[in-house]
């Protein structure tokens, strides 16, 4: 019997021929990442208080402050320099200091952190967002003292979703994007389906879909309880990850008699854009089935790793330009990286946002996370492009956040409610 | 890696029931607004905001030793160490039908207790009392008498021996001494 993509590149980075669900392994990372705030701070100093001086590979231990970027605080400002400190002291090679930064996930495979058929355990959930590029990523938090010091970590190797999907995606131009597929199938499926396994996505929508679509696909694999999220590697993958990559690709394909759990099977063709009520990414259902309850807004967000990319700001701007930001809603727009930033200057996309009335921030995790840059009030309703939407999430524990895709977002805030943003093509 | 010793913390629990529903974020365990980001907040500090959004006050009512049994998916989302704070409120053991990954993981990785056992939310109220038996996954109700089954961890594997430990740095602690 064959194997499955994950069985695969969890068997070449444990020595073995061979591996299978359930089966406990200690396997060798290719990369992992510490991030600003608390659970960064704590792995540095127990790393310290172990005594271990050296990390397992500097080259591939990639260090950002992205959740709270800049410090909005002495105490954030604090830690950040305990990080610095950190990084000089390790000999860290890809530091990301603020003005070079930007949401890891967004940022590192710009910067050779991935290629096809790595294994990544990293820190922060969503770190299953590599899985587009062919790559078993999972996460991980107090384990990362573990790889840091040793480069390895254990893992129960996980049986396998297949998840064919299977049509034409409608992409940005029809604004339909992977956003609105991984939002139908944690509704569908459930936001446990996937809990302790690896879901692959396959067929031919995967190779027909953007990489901003399938990023968000593998991005929000970890709103299906997932361990991994792995797309196969096609030229669009080596296209996007061409000259970037420190480590030659290995493109990993499923075998034909590989065994997986549960197959699942959704044709996109006629996908309409999704929207998840509050407050669970689960609650989700065709942006048509909520526009009819007029859901005044009071807040619009755009960012975050799920959906902070140039696909997004082009496809927002498309919807924006010549319009204005409702008179009572604030539209928050936080690039998933500084060098989109960049771009979106280049291109003219600033010029468009801040000329409908949008408030425009540096790259950050902030507002998603209710850090800062956006944190929101008692009572505020807010659509967010970003992937989760529990109590709480965003700041208050009275507010409520409605996920949906940048195209809907910024729809909304224009019509001042959540409204279907293909009545704006 | 592999390491198997006598056990030197305790497996076995009896306490007063919590009961929690279905797909508890580690966004209400932790809130990132009142602890995330705050860098360097002090584990009560972040323990007392625990629950916070969903059941207010509850944090300041919990015990030592008291049990939460938990639904589905149990610390799902963000991989935020919330383990921690429910160690720090004096929680002895959490029970659920299911647990996020990392979640359980991180229970692990801290020495905190953690038994996946599905079914458990269906023979539990809020107060009655529970027995868990880490080591053969036994879990009473004994206010019923009702009694479930879970899947152990298995010895000899990764995370029962560091369990066992106390947590990952004490095991690592040994790895590295070992070196």
């Amino acid at each position: 019997m064959g194997m499955t993509m994950t069985e695969k590149i969890l068997a070449a980075h444990c020595g073995a021929s061979l591996v299978r669900p359930g089966q406990y392994i200690w396997a060798s990372v290719d990369g992992t990442a510490l991030i600003s705030g608390s659970s960064g701070l704590a792995a540095i100093r127990r790393l310290e208080k172990l005594g271990v001086a050296r990390l397992f590979d500097s080259d591939k231990v990639y260090v950002v402050d992205d959740h709270l970027a800049p410090a909005p605080t002495v105490e954030a400002a604090n830690a950040m320099t305990e990080i610095r400190r950190f990084v000089k002291k390790y000999g860290v090679t890809h530091f990301f200091d603020w003005g070079r930064h930007g949401i890891l996930h967004e940022l590192f495979p710009n910067h050779g952190y991935v290629s096809p058929g790595d294994l990544i355990a990293s820190v922060d959930s969503h770190s299953t967002s590599y899985g587009c590029f062919n790559v078993a990523s999972c996460s991980l938090n107090e384990e990362l003292v573990l790889v840091l010091a040793l480069g390895k970590l254990w893992l129960r190797v996980p049986e396998s979703i297949k998840c064919v999907l299977h049509g034409r995606l409608a992409g940005a131009e029809g604004f339909v994007v992977g956003k609105d597929v991984a939002l139908y199938l944690a509704g569908k499926y459930g936001t446990d389906a996937a809990l302790y396994k690896s879901i692959e996505f396959v067929g031919p929508a995967v190779h027909q879909m953007s990489m901003a679509s399938r990023f968000s696909i593998a991005n929000m694999a970890a709103e299906l309880g997932a361990k991994f999220g792995i797309f196969p590697c096609d030229d669009k993958t080596l296209e996007y990850l061409d000259g970037k990559m420190r480590r030659p690709p290995l493109p990993t394909a499923l075998d034909s008699d590989a065994a997986y759990a549960k197959v699942y099977e959704v044709d996109v063709t006629d996908l309409p854009p999704y929207v998840a009520r509050p407050h669970d990414p689960g609650r989700s259902v065709p942006v048509t089935d909520v526009e009819g309850d007029h859901l005044r807004i009071t807040q619009a967000f755009l960012g975050t790793c799920t959906n902070g990319r140039m696909e997004d700001f082009r496809m927002a701007a498309s919807v924006l330009k010549g319009r204005s930001v409702h008179r009572d809603v604030r539209l928050i727009v936080t690039p998933a990286s500084q060098a989109i930033w960049s771009q979106c200057l280049k291109e003219g996309i600033w010029n468009v946002f801040s000329d409908a009335g949008a408030l425009i921030t540096g790259s950050t995790c902030g507002a998603c996370s209710g850090l800062h840059m956006g944190v929101l009030a008692d009572k505020d309703i807010c659509i967010s492009s970003g992937p989760r939407n529990f109590l709480g999430r965003m700041g208050s524990e009275q507010a409520e956040v409605y996920l949906a895709n940048p195209a809907t977002v910024v729809a909304s805030a224009v019509a001042g409610e959540i409204v279907d943003p293909r009545r704006f093509l | 890696m592999s390491e198997t010793s006598d056990l030197p913390h305790a497996t076995r629990f009896s306490g007063r029931v919590w009961t929690f529903g279905d797909h508890i974020s580690t966004d209400v365990m932790m809130p990132g607004s009142k602890v995330l980001a705050h860098p360097n907040i002090t584990p009560e500090e972040a323990a007392s905001h625990c629950m916070s959004a969903n059941r207010p006050g509850w944090s300041a009512q919990v015990r030592k030793g008291d049990i939460i049994v938990a639904g589905r998916n149990f610390g799902c989302g963000s991989s935020r160490p919330a383990p921690r704070l429910l160690r720090t409120l004096g929680i002895s053991v959490a029970v659920a039908d299911s647990m996020a990954r990392v979640f359980f993981r991180n229970c692990i990785h801290v020495g905190f207790p953690a038994l996946l056992c599905p079914g458990v939310s269906k023979v539990f109220e809020e107060g009655q009392v529970a027995e868990v038996d880490m080591e053969t996954g036994a879990v009473m109700n004994l206010t019923t008498g009702q009694r479930l089954q879970a899947e152990p961890l298995e010895p000899g594997t990764p995370p029962y021996d560091i369990l066992q430990a106390g947590g990952l740095d004490q095991y690592l602690l040994h790895v590295l001494r070992k070196r």
